[in-house]
């Protein structure tokens, strides 16, 4: 086996243990879904009506509100792979028989698909809550992709961080906030975009940005991981 | 706070011991991520420490031990509680970095610090924890991906037979006892056939029964590898060829071997 094929392996086993753990516990899952749903309402509640107007002003404040939700259940829930660990002392095990890279690797597509999931629902309960209509939908789905693999990228190195910090959540998102401001601009651009049926000409510029920003973050990620995890 | 190096006159092991101030072969140091444990050569494993010293802060812990082990030899370490038994542990597994001196791992012509080491390493203490949301099998099936193994379904419950947790395989850790769980991490120590199995407190929490199987490991151990155990409880000092006395505060003279 190779060393890239045994770094795989590794990371492919650690993922599925943390889905096969979170099936099981719904640690993270019910916390992120009840505040997509939680969020989606108090939004439909108060600015529902915007989903009815078609002008730029309304389609950046849906983009806007849409990203806001899933930021903040990504900050809520994105930390807890790590902190689960650190808070059930399986840490150690892990330390001693898992590759650094294998585990950030493994840890990650848990955290991508996870936002994927909530990707999914956010999008749906906006759509029927905020009545939001969506003329680019193929835009709009490469937009939600990339700007989540990009949110993950720059996440998941910071919930190793904070992980054995004793105020885990709010310095979670103090440090993850300055690294995501910029994918966070440019994915509402492009969101907006996409709701008012821009085309994917225009569009390119914009995930070719979110996909520097995720390549760039998941190799200086790959590069650091360790030197946390032996901290 | 000096440390103390005796040998047991009915040791196991024709072993010399080359403790204090070991002069080791000039090795080569190896650039390998990772140390081959499946290789058909025979064990050749070999634990050096020179002049390792741990402290926290401004509180020294001990200091000057210097030691060489082979396989086939068994270290107990004991001392009082807070004498750095465990942290002696940690160190030689790269949990903690030493504040002075050196461990190298010996094994198949190469070097390995503790971090490489691991793969060589079997781990077993109270503070281990493992998955409870999973079965004892899901939790060696996991923990043997992750090393980059496959074993059988066969082989992993004839592994929760040796440590007494046949017929509780499938059963979630939650659901352990105290003593199972301990038993569940003989086997998450074992499934790679380690070389060097360290040993925290090897029987805590464990009944007769618990105490017969860590018997049976340590001495399986000594056909091929090395075994190094940290223990307060006096009966344990059987286990050793050699019994390090961390002391941290200096007292009379070294007591002699039993």
């Amino acid at each position: 086996m190779t060393t890239l094929q045994a770094l795989l392996c590794g990371a492919w086993a650690i993922f599925r243990k943390d889905v096969q753990s979170e099936l099981r516990t719904r640690y993270a899952l019910n916390a992120l879904l009840l505040f997509a749903a939680c969020t989606a309402v108090a939004v439909s509640l108060g600015v529902g009506f915007l989903g009815l107007r078609r002008d730029p002003q309304s389609l950046v404040i849906q983009s806007a509100l849409l990203w806001i939700a899933l930021l903040f259940a990504a900050l809520n829930g994105l930390s807890r792979s790590f902190v689960q660990e650190e808070e059930r002392r399986t840490t150690l095990a892990l330390r001693l028989a898992a590759r650094p890279a294998a585990v950030f690797l493994g840890k990650f597509c848990f955290n991508l698909v996870l936002l994927l999931v909530l990707d999914v629902v956010t999008t749906v309960l906006f759509v029927i809550f905020l009545r939001v209509e969506i003329a680019n939908l193929g835009l709009f789905v490469a937009m939600l992709a990339m700007g989540s693999l990009s949110l993950t990228t720059a996440t998941t190195l910071v919930a190793a961080i904070i992980a054995r910090a004793n105020f885990k959540s709010g310095l979670f998102a103090v440090l993850a906030f300055p690294l995501i401001v910029p994918l966070l601009v440019i994915a509402i651009q492009g969101t907006t975009l996409a709701l008012g049926g821009g085309a994917w000409s225009q569009g390119m510029p914009l995930l070719q940005i979110l996909s520097s920003y995720a390549v760039a973050t998941l190799v200086a990620s790959l590069l650091l991981f360790p030197f946390v995890w032996e901290a | 706070m000096r440390s103390r190096l005796w040998r047991l006159p009915d040791s196991a092991s024709a072993s010399t011991l080359t403790a204090m101030n070991t002069e080791q072969p000039a090795p080569r140091t190896s650039d390998a991520a990772t140390p081959p444990t499946n290789s058909a050569q025979p064990a050749a494993i070999t634990l050096a420490l020179h002049e390792l010293a741990a402290s926290y802060g401004p509180r020294s812990v001990f200091r000057g031990v210097s030691l060489t082990l082979h396989a086939g030899e068994v270290l107990v370490v004991s001392g009082a509680n807070g004498s750095g038994k465990s942290t002696l542990l940690r160190l030689l597994c790269g949990l903690q970095q030493p504040t002075a001196g050196t461990i190298a791992y010996h094994w198949q012509g190469q070097v390995y610090a503790p971090v490489a080491a691991r793969p060589l390493i079997g781990w077993v203490a109270p503070d281990l924890a493992l998955y409870r949301e999973l079965s004892g099998l899901e939790n060696l099936r996991f923990f043997a991906a992750v090393r980059h193994r496959t074993p059988s379904d066969a082989e992993l419950y004839d592994l929760l037979e040796q440590v007494g947790l046949g017929g509780r395989g499938d059963d979630r850790v939650a659901a352990y006892s105290s003593g199972m769980t301990h038993r569940l991490r003989y086997a998450y120590a074992l499934l790679h056939q380690p070389p060097v199995l360290l040993l925290d407190e090897p029987t805590v929490t464990l009944d007769v029964h618990g105490a017969a199987v860590v018997d049976q490991v340590i001495a399986r151990q000594r056909t091929h590898g090395i075994s190094v155990i940290a223990t307060n409880d006096p009966r344990e000092l059987r286990y050793g060829n050699y019994v390090l006395t961390l002391n941290p505060v200096e007292t009379g003279a070294p007591r002699q071997g039993t």
